[in-house]
């Protein structure tokens, strides 16, 4: 082999390693915005189930606008399209990510899931205003939902 | 020669008392006579005790207990069998007695010792009678048909007689928190000691696999190798009593997070108890040592 030739596989070489380093440590700034956008989303569902499940606790009064209004936001959270949230190499072996790997090898399993909770965050909107009993009727099956996509897609906290 | 001769005997004799002072114990046989089972309180039992998070399959319905369940562990992988009321395939066939006897002292059918993944070492402190009724439960419930698996275990742990130390070493059917000074706190100790097992989950293991009660809830590796599960004494959990039994009715914590992992099985089940029965346990969890991080 000629000395350039040499050189160049070195250099080849020396450019795998650190690019396999760079891929294990850091993320691209496309999969770190994918990743805080899908933990905002989850933190909307939380924000607007706030006071519903208040009122489904019985620690505030009911009110039928208030709790129609976040009905309505869960359920437009819930209706979108969240595919490019979930870009691959960003499962739960990265820092901050706690996405199971099933997400993607089960995608049909975990849009189901999302399905379910579309379902049940409709079926609360539309029955928010009707009094408390039928609020927290309907508030059940979205508490259930977000339990059983957490159960199975969800990795233990570290 | 005549040295190694005697050494041979003495050691036989000490397998020999060892085996026998850590044989299985079923209970005697006279101990549930005068009790009739009650179904529907046997049901309340059944959820307390959480026996379905273990014994249905992943995707089946939550009556039908056919096992196939897998659990990783240090010392290998674990399948839950089917004890549907299958008499060939579940428990069906079982009298009264052995089942109590599995499920009270770990002894199963053909008087072997069974693995600690069943949590006995917790059910050994319930009441007879709830065990009865419990067990009066199951017999409504479905038969299921499907063949049991073996575990999947290492070299010694697949043997069944090495657990007859490990018995007598660490399913004692003492209480932890030893003072219980209201009903509530009574209640509360023996849904979360007895029938809940929640220190299996949340409760360090020493290196034998027995609970550190010294750190009694204080938090606990993931059995995945992935992750912690969570301590839930007050030095960390600082929730109100009112959140902690709403989090076991809805699975929502005060931020309306939710409840993920093995847990939410959990909630499933203290989701069925009254809300005195949450309140009580909400009260145990504040009573109980804080135990810092
Ligand atoms: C289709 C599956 C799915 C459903 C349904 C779901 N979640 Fe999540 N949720 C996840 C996954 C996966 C994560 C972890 C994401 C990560 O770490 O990148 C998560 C994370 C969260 C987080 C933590 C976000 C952060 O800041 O890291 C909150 C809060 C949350 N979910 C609330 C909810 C609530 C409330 C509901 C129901 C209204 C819900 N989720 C429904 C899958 C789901
Ligand atoms: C944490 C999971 C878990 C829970 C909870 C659990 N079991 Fe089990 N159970 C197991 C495992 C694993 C075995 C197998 C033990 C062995 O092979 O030694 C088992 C074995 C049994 C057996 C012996 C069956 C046989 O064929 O040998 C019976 C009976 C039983 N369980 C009943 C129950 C009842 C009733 C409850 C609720 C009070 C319950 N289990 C709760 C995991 C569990
Ligand atoms: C099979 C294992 C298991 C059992 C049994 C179990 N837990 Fe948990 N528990 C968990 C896991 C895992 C989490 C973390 C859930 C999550 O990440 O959302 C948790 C979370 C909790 C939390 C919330 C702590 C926090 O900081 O978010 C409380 C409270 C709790 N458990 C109480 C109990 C009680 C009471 C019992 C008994 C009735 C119990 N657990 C039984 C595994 C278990």
């Amino acid at each position: 082999m000629s000395k350039k030739l040499n050189r160049v596989v070195a250099t080849a070489v020396a450019f795998c390693i650190a690019g396999a380093a760079f891929a294990a440590g850091h993320l691209t700034e496309d999969q770190q915005r994918a990743m805080d956008a899908r933990q905002s989303h989850m933190g909307l569902y939380s924000f607007n189930l706030g006071p519903i499940g208040a009122m489904a606790q019985d620690r505030i009064p009911y009110d039928a606008a208030i709790a129609t209004a976040a009905a309505s936001n869960l359920a437009a959270l819930a209706s979108m399209d969240q595919a490019a949230y979930w870009v691959e190499g960003t499962d739960a072996s990265i820092e901050g990510s706690r996405a199971k790997a099933e997400i993607w090898t089960d995608a049909a399993g975990y849009m189901a899931e999302k399905e379910k909770l579309a379902a049940a965050t409709a079926a609360l909107a539309a029955v928010a205003g009707d009094g408390l009993d039928a609020m927290k009727a309907a508030f059940g099956p979205v508490g259930q939902s977000c339990g059983s996509c957490h159960e199975a897609y969800r990795a233990p906290r570290t | 020669m005549a040295k190694w001769r005697i050494i041979g005997v003495l050691a036989l004799l000490v397998v020999g008392a060892g085996w026998y002072i850590t044989k299985p114990a079923p209970l005697p046989s006279d101990a549930l006579d005068g009790l009739t089972g009650d179904p529907a309180r046997g049901e309340i039992v059944f959820a307390a005790a959480g026996c379905a998070s273990c014994h249905t399959s992943e995707d089946g319905p939550p009556t039908l207990l056919s096992g196939g369940k897998t659990f990783a562990s240090d010392f290998g992988t674990f399948v839950a069998p089917n004890i549907s009321s299958d008499p060939e395939h579940g428990v069906g066939a079982w009298s009264d007695l052995a089942l109590a006897s599995a499920i009270m002292r770990g002894v199963g059918e053909n008087g072997a010792h069974l693995y600690p993944a069943f949590p006995y070492t917790s059910y050994n402190k319930a009441e007879l009678s709830d065990i009865v009724d419990l067990i009066a439960h199951l017999r409504t419930l479905p038969p299921s048909d499907q063949p049991n698996a073996a575990h999947d275990l290492a070299f010694p742990f697949n043997q069944r007689i090495a657990l007859g130390p490990w018995k007598f070493l660490f399913a004692n059917s003492d209480w932890v928190l030893q003072e219980a000074a209201s009903p509530e706190l009574i209640r509360g100790r023996y849904l979360v000691e007895a029938l809940g097992h929640c220190a299996e989950c949340h409760t360090p293991r020493n290196a034998l696999g027995g609970l550190d009660t010294a750190r009694w809830m204080g938090g606990a590796p993931h059995p995945s190798d992935e992750g912690r599960i969570p301590n839930i004494t007050t030095a960390v959990l600082s929730w109100s009593e009112r959140d902690i039994a709403e989090y076991l009715k809805s699975g929502f914590t005060p931020d309306f997070d939710s409840a993920g992992g093995e847990m939410a099985e959990v909630v499933k089940n203290t989701g069925q108890l009254t809300d005195d029965d949450r309140a009580a346990i909400a009260a145990y969890l504040k009573a109980i040592p804080p135990v810092a991080e």
